[in-house]
């Protein structure tokens, strides 16, 4: 077998939250403060092949903006290693290191946060490709112009600020700034969340299409099922931090195997004109300032029993090519 | 008795920038009664935002609201003072803003934010406020609520930022909440308890609500009417029965189409053709005609809107099949 893309190994990020002054203050005076450590992504693996989609799917503030910014490299892993064609960070030197970090793009969850206000959109699309020898000065234009129009947006455009788009335009300039370097590896976070359908449509078939003309690799974040299933070849499914089931989308669909998996795959909104009554998922919803003793989804769980408020269940193979992290599967 | 919350009539907003009139908003008309929820669709950039930042008299210069009506509850507010707008605002007409961040402080705690919030409209003691929030926080379905106030919105997720921000909308049950895609980020789960939470809202406390988005699975469960815009115009209304399940409008059916799980995994999905139009350079006749399977001669002039049944409206010469 080939060495994948990225390779992650038990990667972990703590976000640690000290106690500020006012609250020392109010603890001198018997309040109860304390430090707080959300564990935002507790012990993840996995790998992504040449050319693969894999999609990542979870709960909000389950981590997965976290762990896409871990395998973009824009964050580092409190633990944990992660792997860019066989090698760790560290071992890759000058040239080699330049490359995988234009190699590896992001198109950012947020997009007004992510946009310089102060750049055209011109410079924010253009600049790097020049930089990084990519485009020559007298290229720059064309390829801004190539770029934006793959995306939708109308190159008259080039001169605008950011603020002057409305959002799924903005959103758009973000994917134009990552596709314009040329990138091997795609980190999409909520890329196509802002866009209506048929933009929506049209970029996703944009990203097929880079796959299959480039190889392009995706890591796909989001929360909208329909969509994760259309694009992803497999499927990760996290809560609160953990891996609960690694599946390939087709098998992931037809018969979910963690509880969490087949909860969420009932909440799908349909197309259908039918006031519907919501009913979210049973339960609190955990918090990760302090998060369920075992198996995290347990105290939402319908099987739940004592052991999975014991033991942490680990993420086994339950047939080939299908992960899942439950107690149940031993069970069986 | 149905009272009419907000009547907007030939509303019409444009940017003057240096390349020409950008004609964002231009000339809609709907009217929207109590406890009543309006699903506003349409593609990027046809003016949805603009919309709400019309209503909330929140359009800054080069933007400029040239023409039309909005009488909230009665009261004129094309025209209103500032200091009048800005009491409405929070109070009585809330934004769930697109962009989270337009609401949130991010050198503030969330606390001192929320208390803040109220504290504007309402004298309470702290300790009531702060009640409020943590409850408020809750119903939006953020874990640790007490813990979370104490947070920094950059110590947050980009889904619980948007639920801190519904949270604040929901803080003063206002008569009217415009929500410009606030739950875009947000998974099923948490997004179904909060349609929840905002149906209740609607039906209990008489809020009427405005729901931008472009996701036409959330509007047709939630939604009672639906207006679809296209090019700063509103070019089919009705109820969202007839809206989703009988598109009239060549646009809307495109929409509808575009939906993923309407396509087969895998295989390219269907899009509408061609490229929204630059507002700097609208097509002649109907802005969708170059876009259009159904456009014909008539299209390079200007569809008017015909009203086809009882609140069921349309602007297009060759509207589909009634069937279809
Ligand atoms: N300050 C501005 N100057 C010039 N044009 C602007 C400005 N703000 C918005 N526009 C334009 O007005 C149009 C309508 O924008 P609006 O934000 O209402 O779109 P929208 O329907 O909310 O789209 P989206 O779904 O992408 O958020 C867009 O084409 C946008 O480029
Ligand atoms: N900079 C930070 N400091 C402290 N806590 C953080 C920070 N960034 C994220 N967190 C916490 O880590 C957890 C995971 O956040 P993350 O943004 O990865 O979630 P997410 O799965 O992307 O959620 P969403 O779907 O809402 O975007 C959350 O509890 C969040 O509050
Ligand atoms: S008026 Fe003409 S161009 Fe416009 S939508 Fe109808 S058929 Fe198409
Ligand atoms: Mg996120
Ligand atoms: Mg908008």
């Amino acid at each position: 077998m080939s060495t994948p893309v990225m390779a992650l190994d038990d990667v972990s990020k703590r976000f640690v939250k000290p106690i500020d002054f006012a609250e020392r203050i109010a603890n001198l005076l018997g309040a109860d403060y304390r430090e707080q450590v959300v564990r935002a992504v507790d012990g993840v693996s996995f790998t992504i092949e040449r050319g693969e989609v894999l999609g990542l799917v979870g709960e909000s503030g389950c981590g997965k903006s976290t762990l896409g910014r871990i395998v973009a490299g824009v964050l580092e892993a409190s633990d944990g290693t992660v792997r860019w064609h066989g090698k760790r960070e560290a071992e890759l030197r000058g040239e080699e290191r330049r490359r995988a970090q234009l190699a590896v793009q992001m198109i950012f969850q947020d997009p007004f946060a992510s946009l310089n206000p102060r750049l055209t959109v011109a410079d924010i699309v253009g600049e790097a490709p020049l930089v990084h020898g990519l485009v020559s000065r007298a290229e720059q234009e064309g390829h801004v112009a190539e770029t934006l129009r793959r995306v939708g947006l109308d190159p008259s455009y080039a001169g605008r600020y950011p603020h002057q788009f409305s959002g799924g335009q903005r959103q758009r300039i973000g994917v134009a700034r990552a596709l314009a370097v040329d990138p091997e590896f795609l980190v999409c976070d909520e890329a196509v969340a802002a866009l209506d359908v048929s933009i929506q449509a049209q970029v996703l078939n944009l990203f097929m299409k880079l796959r299959d003309e480039l190889g392009l690799t995706y890591l796909f974040i989001s929360h909208d099922l329909s969509v994760v299933e259309h694009i992803s070849d497999r499927i990760v499914i996290m809560y609160l931090g953990r891996v609960v089931e690694m599946a390939p989308t087709d098998e992931l669909f037809r018969a979910p195997n963690h509880p969490y998996t087949q909860a969420l795959l009932e909440e799908v909104p349909r197309l259908e004109a039918r006031p519907r009554d919501y009913q979210p998922i049973k339960g609190e919803i955990p918090s990760p300032l302090d998060p369920p003793t075992g198996c995290h989804f347990h105290p939402r769980c319908p099987h739940a029993w004592q052991r999975c408020k014991d033991e942490r269940p680990a993420l086994k193979e339950v047939a080939p090519g299908r992960w899942s992290a439950c107690h149940l599967n031993d069970a069986a | 008795m149905s009272e009419t919350v907000l009547g907007v009539r030939g509303l019409k907003t444009h940017f003057f920038t240096r390349g020409g009139v950008a004609k964002a908003v231009d000339g809609i008309d709907f009217a929207l009664e109590r406890g009543t929820i309006m699903g506003l669709v349409g593609e990027s950039g046809s003016g949805k935002s603009i919309t709400g930042f019309s209503l909330m008299g929140l359009v800054d210069p080069p933007g400029q609201i040239v023409d039309g009506s909005i009488r909230f509850r009665g009261e004129e507010l094309v025209g209103a003072s500032e200091e009048r707008l800005r009491r409405l605002r929070g109070a009585r007409i809330a934004m769930i803003f697109q962009d989270p961040m337009m609401t949130l402080n991010p050198v503030l705690r969330i606390d001192t934010q929320m208390i803040e919030a109220i504290e504007a409209h309402e004298k309470v003691p702290e300790r009531v406020a702060r009640d409020r929030c943590v409850r408020a926080l809750a119903k939006v379905g953020i874990p640790s609520p007490e813990e979370r106030l104490n947070n920094y919105p950059h110590q947050f997720s980009g889904g619980m930022r948007q639920r801190v921000a519904i949270a604040i909308a929901l803080l003063h049950n206002p008569d009217l909440i415009i929500a410009d895609e606030p739950t875009t980020a947000l998974d099923v789960t948490i997004q179904a308890q909060i349609l929840h939470e905002i149906r209740k809202l609607a039906r209990e406390t008489g809020t009427a609500l405005i729901w931008i988005t472009h996701d036409l699975a959330v509007v047709a469960g939630l939604a009672d009417h639906v207006s679809v815009m296209y090019g700063g115009r509103i070019v089919e209304q009705g109820t969202t029965e007839a809206v989703v399940e009988r598109p009239r409008h060549p646009y809307t059916r495109g929409l509808i189409d575009s939906v993923p799980s309407h396509n087969a995994r895998g295989v390219p999905l269907r899009q509408i053709p061609g490229m929204a139009p630059s507002l700097l350079d609208m097509p002649k006749g109907c802005a969708f005609r170059p876009r259009c399977p159904s456009a014909g001669e008539l299209c390079f002039e200007e569809p008017s809107t015909t009203e086809i049944e009882p609140g069921r409206r349309l602007r297009c010469f060759y509207p589909l099949e009634a069937s279809s």
